[in-house]
């Protein structure tokens, strides 16, 4: 396949300019059943101060390609075609040769800040490390770099930090220790794959402030992999969008996300719900008629949930929180991580205990019910998880796994059991032949249908969905969600929505939650939460969520900054004027490398 | 994946997931080779039923499973059981003259011992006592130490505590002196006792890997999934979280038959385990040591028989370990 590039003839620059370029970059891996083509041929250069963002669902070897950059690919991977960074080619390096590379000419960021730190080293040893190793600074020198590249990442008290265990920081801190370690031997290149993926959006928001700044200050070439098409937009110069292996578009941001050629790229982008466009995306969700006096499918009322930890005072994770659920409304709940919306839907289902408060589900409380009431009542109330593969159980095939709620609860024999699987298979549009299939067999997508057929399966009148579709790719995630919709239509039960992704909850929510910290902070119509919010920390959370158009990206990010400025808050970047005069690098012996003469530009500081 | 607009049923393909370490079995290629059509593919099945047809195409399972069954057989009839006679004329406790030194005949095909007796009938006996005794421990540790894990691992709490304290008590009393103690007792029993005894002292592995595996197993979300929808503890912990647990719980119960077979040698070594003229295959094996470079044949078929014995139980546990766990797909690559 072609790439269909749409780069405009006075974009498109000389080839000798380029920190990272790929040509004809194939790679195969050989397993046991057969070989498996991974990369198939594509062609694609990074220049510096420039953001390519490299897109494409799981499995379109987009990680593949970044890690033949740094010559990380397992054993068995056959790589051909030419990689080059800066003027090195990297198949042509020995293992010392690569050692030197990675590093000082490029560097990774990872997804998971938690693994790809060590949590038995502190941050200033893992820090010190890379520098030590390439002979940029020793001893204290190291760590007084460290401190300073700390400090630059907008890490307050960096000496502080420095004695400290990844454990110690939040997500945000320790993804900007990564970003850090990366900047750290000063590369020409970063390759960060899905740097903000396991981030909130706030945080997300600071740590793509943070990379942006790097490229304008430092002016590296940024490798960006991605499937958020708000990152792409918010970040990118230039978009790859790859499809199985092929890159099969190209072009600058606008181009790509506003005028895409390829049918890909147009489905990809279809399939992207926008924060504000309101539901009916993915087919139009009935407007709920609440009757009055009709006893609500879940009502909470001052709810505390409170994990008790060994000797030290329990832990309060939700806070005096009241809502209700009307019968036939999707209720979204948002928040950011350890807001406690996961835990108020654990407890909805009963498998967590109230501290005080009351959660009743059809005017049952379940405080007060003995075990005999509360099995009927679990009847009524079905649960899908996030992760699909987490919540299938692996030995259980995928009949038997919808089946067991009538088997549980004693409902029909064998033959109308069966019938009932197969209706709900089609329902959940699965041929019907997933009967005898183990959850390995199926896909991402495949196997969320099955957890909401099973949550299906004895017409509950309310389902409690934690993030059910954040672990799936965008398109599946879009067929999940319209699916979803469609069920919702045909059932009418009532559903607790709980998700960290605001457009989703645009898109399929009545009403909508805000959570933070345990408390709500702001409840109401969708209209007036998402469109009209009017707490602070709803508008910023608001602000943070990334749309995947540039312009209005670029205007959402400006209003942003505006509103942190108005609330006193700092816009992250990286601080290069810091008390050493200049980019630290300048007053450590040693570190006078090959790179300076590239960044003529920041010397001044 | 590649339909956007997934109208179709089907319309998330599989596809291989290649990672940066390797290819990801889980979602990719483990699904690609599992999408070959199964005979009677419209026909429905239980996870029982699923597991039988696993089991059955695993050549080496069914092969050892075949071996077994005819040393089983043979072992029984020949020499028959208590009352009743078996089709091999001689017994074990008799002496025959000798005939040579006793090297393989056809009149004795196994060979004679020191004293004459018929050997094919010594090791016929033994094969009866060792299977019994290895079978016998290996059914009760197994069944003692995956009911005492499973619970310990599910309930926590006191619970918890009070089981594996108890496994440490067992765990910290050398297990030759433990054995030899209760098999002492046992003995006066017979060959009943004994296994008893051995299979009450050596539980105390399995229950610490079983608990180990229930506790990462029940906090697992399809567990929780299971209990949101109202399944009671003990369907939990049979359907959902036993089956997982029993790739280690198979593992360990071959382990356990082939460490029953050693312990009752070193306890018939002793003199606390199964008593002459009465014999097992340890015990033939301790007796004629010393003959080895003289009369290897006294050695060689006890030896033998232990080895096949092992072998096979260790080829249909894992056989069953494959037909548990879908993600083996060894008899299809």
């Amino acid at each position: 396949m072609t790439t269909l590039d749409i780069t405009d003839a006075e974009t498109v620059s000389a080839p000798g300019d380029s920190v990272l370029s790929f040509e004809d970059l194939e790679v195969t891996f050989g397993t046991d059943f057969g070989d498996i083509h991974a990369v198939k041929g594509i062609t694609l250069d990074v220049r510096p101060g420039e953001v390519v963002a490299l897109v494409g669902e799981s499995g379109s070897g987009k990680s593949v390609t970044s890690m033949t950059a740094l010559g990380l690919l397992p054993r068995n991977a056959r790589v051909r075609g030419t990689v080059r960074v800066g003027d090195q080619v990297v198949g042509g390096l020995d293992d010392n040769g690569l050692r030197r590379m990675r590093g000082n000419d490029i560097a990774m960021v990872f997804q998971e800040p938690m693994t790809a730190l060590n949590p038995v080293l502190t941050i200033g040893d893992q820090l010190t490390e890379a520098l030590q190793l390439h002979g940029i600074a020793y001893g204290k020198q190291a760590m007084q770099r460290a401190a300073e590249l700390l400090r630059m990442v907008g890490i307050p008290e960096p000496e502080r930090r420095l004695k400290q265990y990844p454990h110690e920081l939040s997500g945000g801190q320790r993804q900007r220790v990564v970003i850090a370690m990366a900047i750290s031997c000063d590369p020409k290149v970063i390759v960060a794959d899905e740097p903000t993926t396991a981030l909130d959006v706030t945080v997300q928001a600071d740590i793509l402030d943070l990379l942006r700044s790097l490229k304008e200050k430092l002016n590296t070439g940024i490798l960006l992999i991605t499937h958020n098409m708000g990152v792409v937009a918010d970040m990118a110069d230039r978009v790859a969008v790859m499809l199985k292996g092929d890159l099969v578009e190209m072009g600058t941001a606008d181009q790509v996300l506003n005028h895409p050629q390829h049918d890909y790229t147009k489905r990809l982008l279809a399939a992207v719900p926008h924060l504000g466009a309101g539901r009916g995306q993915f087919g139009e969700i009935a407007p709920v008629k609440t009757e009055v006096g009709e006893t609500p499918a879940l009502d909470l009322r001052n709810l505390v949930i409170e994990y008790h930890r060994l000797g030290k005072p329990s832990f309060r994770a939700v806070d005096d929180v009241s809502f209700q659920v009307a019968q036939g409304e999707i209720v979204g709940l948002v928040g950011e991580s350890g807001s406690g919306k996961s835990t108020i839907g654990k407890c909805a289902l009963g498998l967590i205990p109230a501290a005080s408060g009351s959660v009743s589900i059809l005017d049952q409380d379940f405080g007060r019910l003995r075990r005999r009431e509360l099995k009927d009542l679990r009847k009524r109330i079905g649960v899908v998880f996030q992760d699909p593969a987490a919540s299938l159980n692996p030995r259980l095939p995928i009949g038997e796994a919808i089946a067991e709620p009538l088997v549980v609860h004693k409902v029909g024999d064998d033959k109308s059991r069966r019938a009932r699987v197969y209706e709900l298979l089609d329902a959940v549009e699965l041929p019907r032949d997933t009967f005898n299939r183990y959850p390995h067999e199926l896909s991402g997508g495949q196997r969320q249908r099955v957890s909401v057929a099973r949550a299906l399966t004895l017409e509950p009148e309310l389902l409690v969905a934690d993030e059910p579709t954040s672990a799936l790719d965008v398109s599946v995630q879009a067929s999940v969600l319209k699916m979803f919709t469609a069920l919702q239509e045909r059932y009418k039960f009532a559903c607790l929505f709980v998700s960290h992704d605001l457009a989703v909850v645009d898109m399929l929510a009545h009403r909508v939650v805000v959570l933070q910290n345990g408390k709500i902070v702001e409840q109401g119509l969708r209209e007036d939460v998402l469109h009209n919010p009017q707490e602070e920390y709803t508008r910023r959370l608001i602000a943070a969520a990334p749309v995947p158009e540039p312009v209005e990206q670029r205007r959402r990010r400006e209003e942003r900054h505006k509103l942190l400025a108005d609330l006193g808050d700092e816009i992250a970047e990286l601080h290069i004027d810091g008390p050493l005069d200049g980019p630290g690098r300048r007053a450590v012996p040693g570190s006078e490398g090959g790179n300076a003469s590239l960044r003529g530009g920041y010397t001044g500081g | 994946m590649s339909d956007t607009r997934n109208t179709a049923p089907n319309g998330e393909e599989y596809q291989p997931i290649p990672t940066a370490s390797g290819v990801d079995v889980e979602g990719g290629v483990g699904a690609v080779v599992s999408t070959e059509t199964l005979p009677g593919e419209d026909k429905s099945y239980s996870q029982g039923q699923l597991v039988r047809r696993r089991f059955f195409r695993h050549r080496a399972a069914i092969f050892s499973m075949i071996m077994l069954a005819l040393i089983i057989i043979v072992a029984f009839t020949s020499i028959g059981v208590g009352p009743l006679p078996g089709w091999w004329g001689k017994g074990y406790v008799e002496q025959y003259p000798k005939i040579g030194t006793g090297a393989p005949t056809w009149e004795h095909p196994f060979g004679q011992d020191t004293i004459g007796k018929d050997y094919f009938a010594l090791v016929m006996r033994g094969t009866q006592r060792s299977i019994i005794i290895a079978i016998g421990v290996g059914l009760i540790s197994t069944v003692i130490g995956t009911v005492i894990g499973s619970l310990a691992g599910f309930y926590r709490g006191w619970i918890e505590s009070v089981l594996m304290r108890m496994t440490d008590l067992f765990i910290i009393i050398p297990l030759l002196v433990l054995a030899a103690v209760l098999g002492k007792i046992a003995s006066s029993w017979g060959i009943w006792g004994l296994t008893l005894m051995l299979g009450l002292v050596t539980w105390t592995g399995l229950a610490r890997l079983v608990r180990g595996e229930v506790l990462s197993l029940r906090e697992r979300d399809f567990v929780v999934a299971a209990r949101a929808v109202g399944t009671g503890t003990g369907r939990i912990i049979f359907k959902h979280v036993l089956p997982n647990a029993v790739g280690t719980i198979i593992v360990s119960a071959t382990l356990a038959i082939a460490a029953a077979v050693l312990l009752e040698t070193s306890l018939s070594f002793l003199g606390y385990g199964v008593l002459p003229p009465d014999t097992s295959l340890g015990l033939l094996i301790s007796q004629y040591q010393t003959a080895f470079t003289t009369r290897p044949w006294l050695f060689w078929w006890p030896g033998l028989l232990i080895l096949v014995i092992a072998l096979s139980v260790n080829f249909i546990g894992d056989g069953l370990r494959d037909a548990f766990d879908p993600r083996q797909n060894r008899t299809k690559a």
